[in-house]
């Protein structure tokens, strides 16, 4: 039997004012199998820290149903332990009763307390440190006692939620591969586990199975199994190609994820898969649209970089690791260049088109005039918002006007994003004007 | 990297010495210093016939200081209970949330001393024969005066729990009161801890005005610093005055080394921040706690006992909740609103009912014309206080080192009750022939400016040091450098005193429009004046009205004026 089985769930959220609602989940089926270690990988939007939520017990879904073992859950799920993106310890406690806290609260009896602590400690390698305050301690051993936390209660499932992302880049190197040969070494606390990433080449090394994630609303768009013997070697041939093709799926949400990787060439192979459009992209009106949250300059910056490689090796993981960006970094930028024409991208490959080459090469002045030429053109918000600032006689509009209209189609905070994002390429294009202090956009004049 | 030893393992061998022989002496002390005050509450006391009396004999100081720090300090508990009972509820359940917050805003702006006649009468009738009547009366005079700041600051807290740790205790099957104790409570207690400490700072002002009054004719004296105070002030005796000063200026300096900086020392590990900060608090009294075995042993011997209390608050509190409640259905929700606007609706009548038919419109008017001239006075005050202490305090602060040196003193001077110090005003206003009109402003100002003072040292310190530089490198200078650097930098802090400052000035207006030397009374005209006088005389009718409109003037004043400043601060301002 699956340790948790997700059934049909969504997960929707009111929007304010009883304008409907906000769909971040939208029917997902799911399940953790035994002794398997399944990554959850998507884009920022993708709901899957909300999914992580919802398969813990600490959210409700509006839809479906969460089992663990066969049986519904209530409320937070008691098999199950976190690992947290920010650590989640508690200042005042030392490392031995943070790693009690699961403990005392099932009141095990002291002694046995302090004995299965110690032991976790040890596992984590953090030994001479129990009565250190979580301040004393690097990023790193914060989260080796967060390790410790979850690993004291034997939970069936290990959760972890972004377990690296706030650590360095050698710091997280280092642990994940600890926590690997743990897993490896058969010893592990837990019988699976389930991790939250946005990190491509993470996923690929830790799990056995990553299920890939669409955005908005958030949905599985696919799976794929890794097949590599454990650990995962980086230099196999199929954990690039791997990499690769989930990098030319995440970058093309329209494409379907069939899971059929078999060797560094089959990339190819996804072009004649069919579209699979997104229902949130469809709608009609422009402030339906959400632009990718990047400011002009980070455009301007990675086309530069782009434009540079002249010989060019354009592929998207390559690109990533020369700017040490992350997924969630980069893919963004890339939309942005996309749809201002600026790039194209096939199979995983960013080429510049004329305009983008231009851009990225020419004087401040004249860059700004490509801008606002691409963006009149290709951004329906901004071209909008110019029409309506045209209508009015004093050529100026109040910006809850507009957050107005973003706030029909998304959740307030998201609203906001969008206005500043806007706001953001609008000055930039010299189109409108902004004056913060009074919350108005106005034309130049 | 090995780890080096922390000092505080090599200091835990050896065996017992002078620490822990201290330690136990002071617990000796304290105990004997409660048993001796406290039975002094026990006194007979029938009035008119019996009633204690106050000796101006400066060797009885110690003792009557010593019941009015008692007082202060079982209000300060009642007002910690009170905190967390109230802010937990507020921000646990929504529907008491919507009650509890508005409440609570309504509560801080009440001015204080104006209840006292109300609560005077309530209690000596509850504590029919005994001192404790009194003593009650008093004690809720400092807990009204402390607790609405104490349980705002817990009730913000507890909504800004980090959302990760939340979800961390849930998902770790915490209790209820694991929850409480672990979590909620170490993150709050710093804020709680500052807000403590000012409040009963604060607090000394009220112990001073409600050890000695006059309500519905007659005086009640309970035995304390304050009403030391008052005789002292009937008597015209300067030496005594002087004596109670001094005396005044020892207990707080007393509390201060022995409560609140071992508190905050200890605090500090409560910080939310997970990374060591530069320096922290010490205190010499804390340091000798935990080089002492004995407090050691104290808690290794009550863990036991403890682990009990968490199991059976535990089952009795319950499981933590799932983290969404799920909406109540409207029409549930809209008796709920209903049934509230119904309650406000019917309080509000009544009290129109019982202020129109008592003492009529004309009264209302005349009541608003003495609220606007209180108005005036505390808005005079700001603007001198400002004007004086802005300046100064900015020098102060962009002087590291003499901000250390003298943020103490601000902060004893703030917590100095300004009422010991009204008997030398009065005195001058006599002599010179100063009409108490615009006396009462300097009365005012006695307690309220420090406030001002405080926040601009504050708001100096946090302009950071490359925009000074910036401001001398590209030459602002005078009017200039004030209009583009200091002030847009100190706005907030200085937003922060003003609110304090003017809820101080309110309240204290109520003391500083009448004041007496001797025989001599002054008496100005002003709503502080009214109430004074209303309470006198016990005349219930306007009392109510005068206490209503100086709360009416409080609330519209921060709604009208430092709410805007305040958003202001926070949007444009902001640092």
């Amino acid at each position: 039997m699956d340790l948790i089985t997700v059934d049909h769930v969504s997960k929707r959220f009111p929007l304010p004012d009883g304008k409907g609602e906000f769909t971040v989940l939208g029917d997902v089926t799911l399940s953790v199998h035994r002794g398997e270690v399944l990554a959850l990988l998507g884009r920022s939007g993708s709901g899957k820290s909300t999914l992580l939520r919802i398969m813990s017990g600490l959210i409700r879904p509006s839809q479906g149903e969460v089992r663990s073992n066969g049986l519904p859950m209530r409320g937070a799920n008691p098999n199950l332990a976190m690992v947290f993106q920010s650590f989640a310890l508690l200042p005042w406690l030392t490392v031995q009763e943070n790693v009690e806290l699961g403990l005392a609260a099932r009141h095990v009896p002291l002694a046995e307390r302090r004995e299965r602590a110690l032991k976790a400690i040890d596992i984590v390698g953090l030994d001479g440190f129990e009565n250190a305050y979580p301040k004393e301690l690097s990023g790193g051993m914060k989260q080796r006692v967060g390790f410790a936390r979850a690993f004291v209660l034997n939970p069936e499932v290990l959760f972890m939620d972004e377990p690296f992302s706030a650590l360095d880049v050698l710091t997280a190197e280092n642990l994940r591969g600890e926590i690997d040969d743990l897993w490896n070494a058969g010893t592990f606390p837990s019988k699976s586990i389930l991790i939250v990433t946005h990190n491509i080449e993470e996923a690929v090394y830790l799990a056995d199975r990553v299920v890939i994630l669409g955005s908005k609303p958030g949905r599985i768009r696919g799976e794929l199994q890794v097949n590599l013997p454990r650990p995962h070697d980086r230099n196999h041939p199929r954990f690039k190609a791997l990499v690769d093709y989930i990098y030319s799926v995440m970058t093309n949400p329209d494409i379907a994820v069939t899971g059929e990787v078999e060797g560094p060439e089959s990339g190819a192979a996804l072009a004649g898969a069919g579209p699979e459009r997104s229902p949130q992209r469809s709608s009609g009106s422009p402030f339906a649209r959400p632009l990718p949250h990047v400011r002009v300059g980070g455009i301007s910056g990675l086309l530069e970089l782009v434009a540079e490689k002249r010989d060019g090796d354009g592929s998207i993981p390559q690109l990533a690791q020369r700017l040490q960006l992350e997924v969630d970094d980069l893919l963004p930028l890339l939309d942005a260049a996309v749809l201002l024409g600026f790039a194209e991208l096939t199979d995983g490959e960013v080429r510049l088109t004329a305009i983008g080459r231009d851009f990225a090469t020419t004087t401040i002045l004249r860059s700004k005039d490509l801008f606002r030429q691409q963006a009149l053109g290709r951004v329906p918000v901004l071209s909008s918002i110019v029409h309506t600032l045209q209508e009015k006689e004093n050529r100026a509009m109040r910006s809850d006007f507009f957050l107005g209209i973003w706030d029909d189609y998304f959740p307030l905070k998201e609203a906001e994003r969008q206005l500043a994002t806007t706001v953001d390429w609008g000055r930039y294009a010299e189109l409108f004007e902004y004056d913060a202090i009074e919350g108005r956009l106005y034309l130049p004049s | 990297m090995k780890p080096l030893p922390e000092p505080e393992s090599l200091r835990r061998s050896g065996s017992f010495g002078l620490p822990d022989l201290a330690v136990i002496l002071g617990v000796l002390a304290l105990l004997g210093v409660v048993a001796h005050v406290g039975a002094g509450a026990m006194v007979s006391f029938r009035p008119p016939d019996v009633s204690p009396t106050v000796s101006l004999d400066p060797r009885n100081l110690p003792d009557y200081a010593a019941r009015s720090t008692l007082r202060m300090f079982i209000a300060l508990a009642a007002s910690l209970l009170f905190t967390l009972i109230y802010g937990w509820l507020a921000a646990h359940n929504r529907r008491a949330e919507r009650v509890l917050v508005p409440l609570l805003d309504i509560l801080q702006s009440v001015p204080v001393l104006g209840f006292l006649s109300i609560t005077v009468t309530g209690f000596i009738a509850l504590f029919p024969g005994s001192l404790l009547g009194l003593e009650a009366a008093s004690i809720f005079a400092i807990f009204t005066s402390q607790v609405w700041n104490m349980t705002f600051s817990f009730y913000q807290s507890l909504r800004t729990v980090p959302k990760e740790l939340g979800e961390a205790t849930t998902l770790y099957r915490l209790s209820r009161w694991q929850r409480f104790t672990r979590l909620e409570l170490p993150s709050a207690a710093i804020p709680l801890l500052w807000n403590a400490m000012m409040s009963f700072g604060g607090g000394w002002f009220f112990v001073a005005a409600s050890e000695a009054i006059s309500v519905l004719n007659r005086d009640y004296t309970l035995p304390g610093i304050g009403s030391y105070v008052a005789a002292a002030i009937a008597a015209q005796d300067l030496r005594a005055l002087g004596w109670a000063m001094a005396t005044m200026a020892v207990v707080i300096l007393l509390v201060d080394q022995l409560f609140w900086r071992p508190l905050v020392a200890w605090s500090d590990r409560f910080r939310l921040e997970l990374s060591a900060s530069g320096d922290a608090p010490e205190s010499w009294l804390y340091d000798l706690l935990t080089t002492a075995h004995i407090p050691r042993l104290v808690a290794a011997a009550s863990t036991p006992a403890l682990e009990g209390v968490d199991r059976l608050m535990s089952a009795l509190l319950g499981p933590v909740q799932d983290h969404e409640e799920a909406p109540a259905p409207p029409g549930q929700e809209r008796l709920f609103n209903l049934a509230l606007l119904v309650l406000i609706g019917a309080l509000l009548a009544a009290l129109l009912h019982f202020v129109l038919t008592r003492v009529g419109l004309a009264e209302v008017a005349t009541v608003f014309r003495l609220g606007l001239l209180t108005l005036a006075r505390v808005l005079l005050l700001l603007v001198l206080a400002s004007l004086i202490w802005t300046p100064i305090g900015v020098a102060i602060g962009f002087h590291p080192r003499l901000a250390r040196l003298l943020q103490p003193l601000v902060q004893f001077l703030a917590s100095f009750p300004a009422n010991f110090i009204f008997p030398f005003a009065t005195l001058f206003f006599v002599r010179f022939q100063i009409p108490i009109g615009w006396g009462s402003i300097l009365l005012m100002a006695l307690g309220a400016q420090w406030y001002i003072l405080f926040n601009a040292i504050a708001g100096a310190q946090t302009i950071p040091s490359d925009l000074r530089e910036m401001a001398d490198d590209v030459g602002l200078k005078g009017l200039q450098r004030w209009r583009k650097l200091i002030i847009p930098g100190i706005f907030s802090a200085w937003v922060t005193g003003g609110v304090t400052a003017s809820g101080g000035a309110w309240n204290a207006s109520i003391v500083s429009e009448v004041v007496s030397w001797g025989s001599t009374t002054l008496a100005a005209s002003g709503l502080g004046a009214y109430i004074a006088e209303a309470t006198g005389r016990g005349d219930w009718p306007r009392i109510a009205l005068g206490i209503g409109m100086m709360s009416l003037f409080v609330v519209g004043f921060n709604r009208l004026f430092w709410r805007r400043l305040y958003d202001l601060a926070e949007s444009k301002y902001h640092l």
